[in-house]
């Protein structure tokens, strides 16, 4: 995808020289401390915090005038969210734009991770809406950050606990805290648990941006990340009865979609750009039609 | 008022980057790769020459990431180099500080006289990112050498080889290493390529 007209008047990638070597700086200490939390001076940006001003400003960072970079939202590259980050990094960067995930160097995400498996080199940049796992449990910073230096995790331990003595299951679906390198608890960002598996020894840097809770985190490449379990309750992802409706895929995450007022109802991939390449490669889901004709389930 | 006569070369400071903006991000993109490949020798090339005895990455790195927030000390054969501190002043605009544990970027030449890391900050186990960044500037990396590194950036293992380091040196990481979550993060640089090995890199050999 060509890039569209860059605007005058803007430092390269918006933001300016001294925030991004702030800002650089503390994903450098991220890396080396995987899962910690590092605070940053996070900047107003041009759009409301919960939109991913944290990931942004990590991308801002990074991204360089050679990068392509890919944006989705819930897995889907053509929402809202998604297409005017992009196109906001096409405008000040005047990068190159892209919606497969193979072909992107970097990859900003809300909430999902691709189902393609990401390669060395490629890095995948989360927006965090809250960094810090504990938070729910304890509101009070100096303390949460007392517990992380202690390694003092019971409490998170206590709430799975919790769940499984209400529910019989431990009812985290998203979210889904997670231990990297055998020692910072950290909170994944709002994917689905189904994706976590794919955080653990990824090839790709996974960094986070928090803009309104001013952190970056990060979990370097071939990194151990373990979602919290027990014993007798390990983790596991949640399965589905049907298949995607459009390309038939069995091993996706899927979306379920509501098709009328009569309980009719479709599940189709997250990921758009997944499900695209499946049916280009001529798989066809129970709704989906070939190739080249129009979508019969509108 | 007297005048007074001085050789220009002492005044003006050598060129930067060619463009600051594209050049502290490209070096910014190099460092990151190595920060997060550790051991994984990374090219460093956008000077075309640094005052010595700055190495060109190493001078290419403080070009990209030091300012005005971050003080810097320099071992004595720099700090008293007037060309190399009016570079990094002229520059970088970073304090210059003496006291190594205040430093958050600490530039090393003599790297056969480092045989601790005591002297600079380790974070503390609630700020770990408080930690000295310790420039290393050694004579070669190889790397197919007789060290192997493990942890998290790193596959299975990968092979090193330093030269113009202490046997006391990979002491001092081993220990650094067991400080976690606390301990110095090291960039290990020669001429145009640099290898990083932050705290949690675990060398054997």
């Amino acid at each position: 995808m060509s890039a569209t007209e860059t605007l005058e008047g803007y430092n390269f990638a918006y933001l300016d020289e001294q925030t991004k070597r702030m800002i650089r700086r503390a994903i450098l200490k991220a890396v080396a401390v995987p899962g910690y939390q590092v605070p940053f001076g996070s900047r107003e940006m041009p759009l409301p915090y919960g939109w991913g001003t944290g990931g942004i400003q990590i991308t801002a960072s990074v991204i360089s005038a050679d990068d392509t970079l890919k944006v989705i939202d819930q897995g889907a590259d053509d929402t809202t969210n998604a297409v005017s980050i992009r196109r906001f990094f096409a405008r000040t960067a005047g990068v190159d734009t892209t919606e497969k995930t193979e072909d992107a160097s970097l990859i900003q995400t809300r909430h999902r991770i691709p189902e393609r498996a990401l390669k060395e080199g490629q890095i995948l940049v989360y927006q965090v809406p809250i960094p810090e796992p504990l938070r729910w449990l304890e509101p009070r910073e100096t303390e949460t950050r007392k517990m992380h230096a202690l390694e003092e995790y019971g409490i998170m331990h206590v709430k799975l606990y919790e769940d499984i003595a209400r529910f019989g299951r431990i009812a985290t679906a998203y979210d889904y805290p997670v231990l990297v390198n055998g020692r910072y608890l950290m909170r994944p960002s709002p994917i689905p648990k189904f994706d976590n598996p794919k955080m653990d020894n990824m090839p790709a840097l996974q960094l986070f941006g928090a803009g309104r809770e001013k952190r970056i985190y990060a979990v370097p490449p071939y990194t151990d990340v373990k979602s919290l379990d027990f014993d007798d309750h390990p983790f596991e992802v949640q399965k589905w009865d049907d298949c995607c409706a459009l390309c038939g895929a069995e091993d996706s995450y899927l979306d379920e979609v509501v098709m009328d007022d009569k309980g009719r109802r479709m599940f189709v991939c997250s990921d758009t750009d997944y499900c695209e390449e499946r049916r280009a490669q001529g798989h066809v889901g129970p709704l989906g039609t070939s190739p080249g004709t129009p979508q019969a389930a509108e | 008022m007297e005048t007074v006569h001085m050789d220009p070369s002492s005044v003006i400071p050598m060129t930067g980057f060619d463009d600051p903006v594209q050049g502290s991000q490209r070096v910014f993109r190099q460092v990151l790769d190595a920060m997060s490949h550790p051991g994984k020798i990374v090219r460093i090339q956008d000077l075309d020459d640094a005052p010595q005895p700055l190495n060109k990455s190493t001078a290419a790195i403080c070009l990209s990431l030091v300012d005005f927030e971050t003080p810097l000390w320099a071992d004595s054969e720099i700090a008293s180099n007037g060309e190399a501190m009016n570079y990094l002043r002229f520059h970088c605009g970073c304090p210059v500080t003496q006291d190594p544990m205040e430093a958050r970027t600490a530039l090393i030449s003599d790297a056969a006289a480092l045989t601790g890391f005591s002297r600079f900050s380790p974070g503390t186990d609630e700020r770990p990112e408080m930690s000295t960044t310790l420039i290393v500037q050694v004579n070669a990396l190889t790397q197919d050498g007789g060290l192997t590194l493990s942890g998290p950036g790193i596959e299975t293992t990968r092979t090193l080889g330093v030269d113009g380091v202490s046997s006391a040196f990979w002491d001092a990481v081993r220990a650094n290493n067991a400080l976690f979550p606390r301990g110095v993060d090291l960039i290990l640089s020669v001429d145009e390529h640099i290898v990083c090995l932050p705290r949690t890199t675990q060398v054997e050999g």
